[in-house]
């Protein structure tokens, strides 16, 4: 890296946008990223993770929300109609399915609005050629992901394999903890995404039910404070133009010629797509300060996870903590772009690293594998599926059996 | 820090994206020279030494400087002019970014999707590229840098583009008039274009070259 990345200010750059200071419909003022959550008093509201989507949409200046009914997002979405039907947004409809509701989203886009849809499980799955197609198009579209199961036989139930699904798909993927996770990662998720060097669609997850159908203590800024809005004229692709990439694409891919020039074009241009998910590092760690947190990695043990297994895992160190077993905690926001560097540092003294996760994959067990030395120190799991919840006393279980401490059998593993 | 350094190629098959080597853009106030992040008074130099050095100095401007969307944008065009007799550096428009078959007009365009081809026909060492959307310059630039040896610069309008050798940021029109003065002053000091001489191509309304 030629330039230290880390922001100490916690600052990214200002908006420079026209309506900077001046009021939208509701008497929002439009306030840039910095004032409204570094400056601005917040107020401690006890809120449902779906009525949390609600409040940071609220002040987000979103032109355009699309739904699809798809359980565990299904009343974060009919929120969203209702901040509709209040004047917070420009548009908002249920379209025909998730396919349907992904491809109307990049139509939204295209036409230079600020667009935010949900989506969860299946719903994910059935989109999933458009989030490819978002992110190849430069569409900075925000979906907020309220992760459940996706195999069969089927479970609505907390489930987070399906972020496994979108490693890969070329969008900005941060995931929640908290409900206060979820409103800050919302309304910074779009300033992040529609910087004009990032400009990718953001998927901002969280695990369903644990967050969206949880009440928790959430700090809000201020209502009368809005987002600047969208400026479409700093993309780093032209709207809406038929004969031009990327719309021209839509009808006649690189791909259909065969020849050097168009296979080269189209490396290129997914180059630059994953080019664009390195660049976000410097706004994302500036606005989310950092993309990992970390607690007391000093220590020989640590804990290393995403979403709410790293509440789960906080409490297990507790745990430990009681019986004088010392473990320390990386908390990972992002996993695209993924904190490699910073997860190689964090890790760089611990003998044991375990992975709680909330699906039958490992997926993020794997990620920290192929980021770190002496792999062999990560410990996949515990794991959990389909709706089981992952207890403390589970991770605590685990941690000491590694290190030939006797325990009794508590999760069906045996003792 | 990165090792990484964005040299003029030819450099790869497929070259990696400067940002997935860790190159990092540049902030405001400054620009980067080969991933080398400078203050922007440095780069001024530095570009117009570039110009000055090269045979077949060149400035592609892209649609948001070829047409009058806004008064803005005609200035920024205006300035490029002047820019280019500065030089003197010849002005092939990237004009849109419509991938074209069978064939483009190499000495006359530059396409995004294939633009070596421009590059190789006008045996072009030293170009800018500034009014083309940052998507498509840095795709541009990166297919450059893998190919062929010319020494590419950016004037962006946003963040700027590790995929050039040297980029600005925050490009206006001062900036631009910035760099004019940089190439006057170097001449003023004795450093002479060594660009071979050529006459500057006109496009009648038909589009064609007149």
């Amino acid at each position: 890296m030629n330039k230290q990345v880390e922001s100490p200010k916690g600052r990214i750059i200002k908006s420079r946008h026209v309506k900077l200071g001046t009021k939208n419909k509701k008497g929002q003022t439009f306030t840039d990223v910095n004032e409204m959550f570094f400056e601005a008093e917040r107020t401690a509201s006890f809120l449902t993770g779906s009525e949390v989507i609600r409040e940071a949409i609220k002040r987000a200046s979103v032109g355009m929300s699309i739904a699809y009914p798809i359980t565990p997002q299904s009343e974060a979405a009919a929120l969203i109609g209702e901040l509709y039907a209040e004047g917070y947004l420009d548009d908002y409809f249920r379209g025909e399915s998730e396919f349907a509701v992904m491809s109307q989203c990049a139509g939204a886009a295209f036409g230079g609005m600020r667009v935010f849809t949900t989506t969860a499980g299946p719903g994910t799955l059935r989109a999933m050629e458009n989030f490819s197609m978002w992110a190849g198009s430069r569409l900075p579209i925000q979906v907020c992901v309220t992760m459940r199961g996706v195999n069969s036989p089927l479970s609505i139930q907390p489930d987070t394999l399906e972020l496994s699904y979108l490693l890969e798909s070329g969008m900005l993927l941060w995931h929640a903890e908290t409900a206060q996770d979820l409103y800050d990662f919302i309304l910074k998720g779009f300033i992040v995404a529609e910087q004009p060097d990032v400009h990718l669609p953001i998927a901002v997850c969280c695990d369903g039910f644990f967050v969206t159908h949880t009440k928790d203590t959430v700090e809000l800024t201020p209502e009368d404070l809005c987002l600047t809005p969208y400026d479409p004229y700093k993309s780093p692709v032209p709207c809406m133009d038929m004969e031009c990439p990327p719309i021209r694409m839509m009808r006649d891919p690189f791909v259909m010629k065969s020849n050097y020039i168009s296979y080269s074009t189209h490396a290129s241009w997914q180059q630059e797509v994953r080019a664009a998910i390195e660049r976000s590092r410097k706004h994302t760690a500036a606005l989310i300060g950092g993309l990992i947190d970390v607690e007391n990695n000093d220590r020989d043990i640590l804990i290393v996870s995403s979403g709410t297994a790293v509440s789960q895992g906080r409490e297990a160190i507790r745990l430990l903590e009681e019986e004088g077993i010392k473990v320390g905690l990386v908390k990972i926001k992002t996993i695209r772009p993924f904190p490699h560097e910073e997860v190689r540092e964090a890790v760089k003294n611990a003998k044991h690293i375990f992975v709680p996760e909330f699906n039958m994959a490992g997926w993020l067990a794997r990620e920290i594998k192929s980021v770190i030395n002496d792999n062999d120190r990560v410990i996949c799991g515990p794991q959990v599926a389909g709706g089981m919840t992952l207890p403390s006393e589970v991770i605590v279980e685990e941690i000491k059996k590694y290190l030939g401490i006797k325990v009794g059998s508590l999760a069906g593993r045996g003792s | 820090m990165s090792q990484y350094q964005v040299k003029a190629g030819p450099e790869a098959f497929l070259a990696p994206a400067a940002a997935s080597m860790g190159i990092v853009l540049p902030d405001p106030g400054e620009a980067h020279i080969e991933g080398r992040i400078v203050p922007e008074e440095e780069a001024y130099e530095y570009a117009a030494r570039k110009f000055l050095e090269a045979k077949v100095p060149t400035i592609f401007p892209g649609p948001l400087v070829l047409w009058k969307w806004n008064e803005n944008a005609a200035a920024k065009a205006a300035a490029i002019r002047k820019l280019a007799e500065a030089i003197p550096a010849r002005l092939i428009p990237m004009a849109d970014y419509r991938p074209k078959y069978p064939k483009i007009e190499p000495a006359v365009e530059i396409n995004p999707n294939h633009p070596n081809l421009t590059i190789w026909y006008n045996k072009i060492d030293v170009c800018i590229f500034v009014g083309v959307h940052c998507h498509q310059a840095n795709l541009a630039l990166k297919i450059i840098r893998g190919g062929t040896d010319c020494y590419t610069m950016a004037m962006c309008a946003q963040a700027g583009h590790e995929d050039a050798c040297l980029s600005f940021r925050d490009a206006t029109v001062e900036k631009i008039q910035k760099l004019q003065e940089a190439v006057e002053k170097l001449k003023k000091q004795g450093v002479k274009s060594q660009a071979i001489p050529f006459e500057q191509f006109k496009t009648a309304c038909t589009g064609q070259v007149a």
